[in-house]
């Protein structure tokens, strides 16, 4: 068990580096640290004292890889590459291309996240789950199949439809709740009960139409046929065989994005300006943030992976027939 | 229509794509019918009512695509003393001619759907000199209208007059459809739902009278912010639409059909290759990814301006890289659903004794593996499609999806911002983004549905 | 009054409507038959023949989609298709109780075996706790479980298959029912574990007074354990009487087929003046297991570990063992399908060892090969044109034109199926024909050993002797030698010259068929013929 996991750490070390210079590559290589400067400063003829300027003032004036002028101590290291790249590695996330310690907003701002994400991730869960039970109740009758309808009818709508809605009908028609804004402590909970309620709700169409056919797979399965050949009552059959059974695939496949919960979500945060990581990664990316920007995408990778690794774990707790190794 | 004649074609890279995409999509339902077992399943498809209703909705968002894509523009009257003929900057589309009415009457700004008035007040300088702060009428809205004429009776005169003028237009087309199918022998064609097809076909064509109809005289959606009609913005939209869906969806294709059949079949190294490129890529956060992308693009046109001489063209270039990247960002599940498939089938003894008649990989793979993992593309091209045309509401609203200049369900989206927060509240603008996209998601779904039961060996028996 | 009287039972596949309507399709055509108490009743017939669904439909387990139409079971002289759900699941379990084919599936794999069998005690007797678990405990000493004590908190995947139909018997009978229904009970299990499950089940009918009804396909089963017999086929009884009058004299055709499905054990002459075709030596095929932080290689899962054997010109041999044994893997390492760790494969005097695919090639077209599951055998999405034609273009033997077709239309008709045929696709055929298929895609490259891997043991008993005459019939005319592997000893004489067998991949003895089966020296071979039901 130790020793699997040990190995799925190593493993993470190369799709990290992966992704480092995937981004590396994707900032530096495909547009130059000049064609950067001069998209953000806007003007087309911008005289090149004040690109250099620019430049300077972030870092990225120095070379790529290889530092020629330098001696033997900072020929890799005093590059973009090794300050903007290999720093990473050690959660070093340097500065924003405004001056602001990357690290620092990180650690304010992903509790806002995580309070809307957590119980968006958890509720939803839970009520995607009940659906769907209550649909395989009744499964191939009337109710099953208007009930599927719906979900897809839910599935097609966009969920920036359910973030206008939301708001206009809660916040503007009937003033129960804020429109938008947070505030920390106690008082976030009148800000959080919109943005979770449309989070849940536009996840309930596809997550109920996945977790019923999942369901629905081991309700053929073979054993159900053996406790109902024991005289299982059917509401028995489905809570005590087909439950459990159901649960390990549901549970297993959910646990990935756990971790990602503190990355918070773009949209949910912008729409309801709560100062989260997600609100935070979009202010970036408007505003042309590139350092901001590639932090939080390495950030985002070492928590899928650290996903990756507790879903292999939460296997060996909930189905007792996988043992890692 | 002589203008027609003396236009300068114009075909942008996503005209070609989508053209060479249609024709594709139409030689594989021909090719369809040399295999009987995939005949059977795709009859089943369109023998039930939904996946009939939900095609043909599809196809009538494609034509109005297709339509779109024939760009051209317009001759400029000949310089004096220069023969040299020199044409408008504006790239138009077959369709901009056939909703002219809707295209050129703009407004100044916001007006209600169907209203005469605008939506906000002006100064207006009466007659006899005096100036008064009212509503002004609308230019083309209603302009028609005779002193004691109310809208509501006008519009339900021009209404019944399209009902009828759809009615007869329907009718012609089921009568022909009928004739056509007794010559081809109306056995043949028995099992598709009639009914169906005739209600779906003559509720479409409906629509379309109605609005090519009363959409000359009244802004049916209203207008936007700078004047211009709702509506039109909106069906200009299907084109982004469509496109985004199928290019992206056509981009992921070939690299996870060849990526994940070749790890599954050959195993080994170039298995750990496949898999850990995918994993990398998948463990980047997607939206992420995508907005990193996109900006380094936005950045690439600012600082290559010159290369971009229409405006159209360089919204183009950054379209086809928003599908690029959407699609190199979105093959990996496809991918290792085929890798894992083609691990399956490959142990089949099918295979193998293809291997024991040795067979050459290529052949293997083309013949035995490609042909019975086609379900699995089939089932996730239909519902990337809809994934697609939701994605680009999101992109476009964060900003990082496709030009402003070009109309687009998300461009939309984006302005309702600051159109929800007004007082009365501007919904039209966004509402019509919504129901134009929730159609064709809901059809792309229910399709995508069909398919999945007819394909899925799971649902299957 | 019997225990179990079923009469007039008719279930049917109801007529669909829409676009693909079928008509009403008669599964189980108003049978009737009765079980006493102690007497073990075999419903016997081939795939299809509507004997799993009587089974289920005792107990009204049948799938949604299809319906008893017509008929009466009666337990203890009971209504049962007259009870609610309520009432009925006071039966299930309590006065009747089943047991399925596959003991790997019919498991819940995340309970404990003390919740499965304790799930019936706690419902129908009430028990709980202690008495509950020393109650388990007996049980599963009664079907003979190793260890009860501790295996109470097992989970089924620790247990061995024949294990686990332990625990299937064990949880049916937990409440004492008067009747068992037994669907296929050792049809996924090998041949020593069925003979332990057998007699399991005879003894406890025999200290339990236990009306039996018992599904099976297989005549060696009925022969064994009946005491009435019940032929069934397209959903109709066609003979029922005591198993003593229908083995001694069978009245219906298709019974006397089913009978004589087993071939006569007759051996066939060893060959004159034998010359080696393929020698096999120490031939060893391990695969790697890897554990470990960097993944290295600790040992090895040994799937053949130095098997030696020799087939000669014109000669069968049968290579013989239990699933897991590694035999299909010596068939595989031939053909180079598979990699062999060590060892030497010797065709016609050439070493095949260390070839490249292209090196191989001309060897492909003399070394061809049958699989056991004429369903996956062949691409669905091929005619079988393609299918026979594939193996002649890839080697190069496909003639043009007419020449071409001719050919192809000999080949089918060889095999007894028409040349019309050829443009089908493979689900258009029975499990039957495809074999017939798949036999002739690999006698098209005329080659000169054909490796037969189980090819009769996923057929109906009735089709198998047919595939096997045809095997027999070619071997004569084609000059044929084969390496048949199977795990059915049965068939073994009539087929075979010589017999490998092989166990845990070493081969524990070898020689001519009638010396191994007759004088069987290992301990193992005489477990093997022990097990095997004879007629």
């Amino acid at each position: 068990m130790l020793a699997y996991i040990v190995r799925r750490l190593l493993y993470a070390i190369p799709i990290l580096i992966g992704v480092n210079l995937l981004t590396f590559a994707l900032f530096f290589m495909v547009n130059s640290p000049d064609q950067m400067a001069q998209a953000q400063l806007g003007d087309k003829h911008m005289d090149p004292q004040a690109i250099e300027a620019w430049k300077a003032q972030r870092g990225y004036d120095k070379p790529l890889f290889i530092n020629d002028a330098e001696d033997s101590d900072g020929l890799l290291t005093d590059t973009i590459f090794f300050d903007k790249s290999v720093r990473l590695f050690v959660l070093d996330f340097g500065k924003s291309d405004e001056g602001r310690s990357i690290a620092e907003d990180i650690q304010q701002r992903m509790w806002p996240s995580l309070a809307v994400a957590l119980p968006t991730f958890v509720i939803g869960l839970a009520v995607n789950i009940v659906f769907a039970l209550f649909v395989v109740m009744f499964r191939a009758s009337l109710f099953d199949t208007a009930a599927m309808v719906a979900c897809v009818v839910l599935m097609s709508i966009s969920g920036v439809f359910y973030v206008f809605a939301g708001q206009f009908f809660f916040a503007r028609m009937w003033n129960l709740v804020p429109i938008s804004g947070y505030l920390g402590g106690m008082d976030a909970i009148r800000f959080l009960i919109l943005p979770v309620i449309i989070g849940v709700i536009g996840g309930i169409g596809s997550g109920t139409r996945l977790y019923r056919t999942l369901f629905l797979e081991e309700a053929n399965k073979d054993y159900v046929r053996t406790a109902r050949a024991k005289g299982v009552p059917e509401l028995t059959v489905l809570f005590r065989h087909i439950l459990p059974n159901g649960l390990i695939p549901i549970l297993t496949s959910v646990v990935v994005v756990i971790p990602s919960l503190f990355m918070g979500s773009l949209l949910v945060e912008s729409f309801f300006g709560i100062p989260g990581l997600g609100s935070y990664t979009l202010d970036a990316i408007q505003a042309q943030d590139f350092a901001v920007v590639r932090s939080m995408v390495f950030l985002g990778s070492i928590l899928y992976i650290v996903g990756l690794i507790l879903t292999d774990i939460s296997y060996t707790l909930v189905d007792p027939r996988v043992r890692l190794s | 229509m002589e203008m027609l004649m003396t236009v300068k074609p114009v075909l942008l890279w996503s005209d070609w794509l989508i053209f060479l995409l249609v024709l594709t999509l139409i030689l594989f339902f021909i090719n369809l019918g040399k295999n009987p077992v995939a005949r059977k399943r795709w009859r089943s498809v369109f023998a039930s009512r939904v996946g009939m209703a939900s095609f043909l909705v599809i196809v009538f968002y494609v034509l109005i695509a297709l339509l779109d894509s024939m760009h051209f523009r317009y001759p400029l009257d000949k310089l004096e003393g220069s023969d040299e003929q020199h044409y408008s900057q504006e790239v138009n589309s077959l369709l901009d001619v056939v909703l002219e009415d809707l295209r050129g009457h703009d407004e100044k700004t916001y007006s209600s759907p169907f209203a005469i008035h605008s939506f906000s007040k002006e100064n207006r300088t009466l007659e006899n000199g005096q100036v008064v702060r009212d509503y002004p009428r609308l230019e083309y809205a209603g302009s028609h209208l005779r002193k004691h004429e109310t809208v509501g009776s006008d519009v339900f005169e021009r209404s019944m007059n399209a009902l009828v003028v759809g009615l007869g237009i329907a009718l012609v087309l089921a009568l022909l459809i009928q004739l056509l199918r007794r010559l081809t022998g109306k056995q043949a064609s028995a099992w598709l739902p009639w009914k169906t097809v005739y209600l779906t076909l003559g509720g479409l064509i409906l629509v379309t009278v109605w609005i090519l109809q009363v959409g000359g005289y009244y802004h049916i959606l209203g207008t936007n912010k700078v004047g211009q009609d709702v509506l039109f913005q909106a069906i200009k939209a299907v084109r982004t639409g469509v496109l985004i869906g199928t290019l992206a969806t056509l981009i992921t294709l070939p690299i996870a059909v060849i990526l994940g059949i070749a790890a599954g079949y050959f195993k080994g190294l170039i298995d750990d290759v496949v898999q850990y490129i995918y994993t990398t890529l998948s463990s980047i956060p997607g939206i992420l990814l995508i907005a990193a992308s996109v900006l380094l693009i936005d950045v690439y046109i600012e600082t290559h301006a010159e290369q971009f001489r229409l405006s159209a063209e360089r919204a183009d270039f950054q379209f086809l890289a928003l599908c690029f990247i959407l699609g190199m960002t979105s093959w990996t599940g496809l991918c290792r659903l085929l890798r894992a498939e083609t691990l399956k089938v490959s142990q089949l003894d099918y295979v193998q004794a293809a291997r024991a008649f040795g067979v050459s990989h290529s052949r293997i793979i083309g013949k035995h593996i490609l042909p019975n993992v086609t379900h699995i593309v089939l089932i996730a091209l239909v519902l990337d499609f809809s994934g697609f045309v939701l994605a680009e509401a999101v992109l476009s609203y964060i900003g990082v999806g496709v030009d402003p200049s070009m109309a687009s369900w998300g461009n939309m989206i984006n302005e309702a911002r600051a159109e929800l927060s007004r007082e009365p509240v501007v919904w039209w603008s966004v509402s019509a983004a919504f129901v134009m996209m929730f159609v064709l998601v809901l059809a792309a779904n229910l399709f995508a549905d069909r398919v999945r039961d007819a394909f899925d060996p799971r649902t299957v028996n | 009054m019997s225990l179990l009287e079923v009469s007039n039972l008719t279930i049917e596949l109801p007529a669909s409507r829409g676009p693909f309507a079928s008509p009403a399709h008669t599964l189980v055509n108003g049978i009737s038959f009765a079980i006493e108490p102690g007497e073990i009743l075999a419903l016997v017939g081939e795939s299809g023949s509507g004997k799993s669904l009587t089974a289920l439909s005792i107990l009204r387990l049948l799938p949604d989609a299809l319906t008893i139409i017509a008929g009466s079971v009666q337990l203890q002289g009971e209504e049962l298709f007259a009870l609610t759900e309520k009432q009925m699941n006071r039966v299930r379990g309590f006065r009747a109780a089943m047991i399925f084919q596959e003991p790997q599936v019919a498991l819940n794999p995340v309970q404990t075996l003390e919740q499965q069998i304790g799930e019936v005690l706690t419902l129908h007797k009430g028990q709980t706790g202690q008495a509950r678990r020393d109650a388990v405990v007996g049980l599963l000493q009664e079907v003979g479980i190793p260890d009860p004590q501790q295996r109470l908190s097992w989970y089924p995947h620790q247990l061995s298959g024949g294990q686990k139909q332990r625990v299937m018997i064990a949880m049916a009978l937990a409440c004492e029912p008067d009747l068992l229904i037994a669907d296929e009970p050792t049809t996924a299990l090998d041949v020593t574990i069925q003979k332990q499950i057998l007699e399991l089940l005879n003894q406890l009918r025999k200290q339990r007074q236990l009306g039996v009804l018992l599904i099976t396909h297989d005549m060696g089963v009925v022969s064994e354990m009946a005491d009435h017999v019940a032929v069934m086929r397209h959903g109709d009884i066609l003979e029922y009487r005591s198993a003593v009058e229908f083995f001694a004299n069978p009245q219906h055709e298709y019974s006397r087929q089913l009978i004589h499905s087993l071939p006569e054990r007759r051996f066939r002459p060893s060959q004159q003046q034998p010359q080696a075709l393929l020698t096999v030596d120490n031939l060893k095929v391990w695969f790697p297991q890897r554990q470990g932080i960097l993944q290295r290689v600790v040992g090895h899962t040994k799937a053949v570990d130095g098997v030696s054997l020799q087939i000669h010109k014109g000669e069968t041999l049968a290579l013989v063992g239990e699933s897991g044994s590694g035999k299909s893997t010596v068939g595989r390492a031939i053909l180079a399908l598979e990699q062999a760790t060590e060892g030497d494969i010797r065709f016609d005097g050439q070493s095949l060892q260390g070839l490249s695919d292209k090196q191989f090639l001309p060897y492909r077209k003399r070394i061809q090969v049958i699989f056991q599951d004429p369903f996956s055998s062949m691409n669905p999405r091929m005619t079988i044109r393609q299918i026979l034609a594939e193996g002649m273009t890839s080697l190069g033997l496909a003639g043009k034109g007419e020449e071409h077709e001719a050919k192809l239309e000999q080949l089918l008709e060889r095999v007894g199926l028409e040349a019309q045929h050829l443009d089908r696709y493979p689900h258009e055929f029975s499990g039957g024909q495809r074999q017939r298929i798949a036999i002739a895609r690999a006698i098209a490259v005329e080659p000169e050993l054909i490796i037969c891997d189980e090819p009769t043991s996923a057929l109906d008993v009735s089709i198998r002797g047919q595939v096997m005459e045809l095997l027999l019939e070619l071997q004569r005319d084609m000059g044929l030698s084969y390496l048949f592997i199977t795990h059915d000893l049965s068939i073994i004489p009539h087929l075979a010259h010589r017999v490998a067998v092989m166990k845990n991949g070493v081969l524990v003895e070898q020689g001519l068929c009638a010396d191994v089966m007759d004088a069987p020296q290992h301990e193992y071979t005489k477990a093997l013929l022990a097990a095997a039901p004879v007629l």
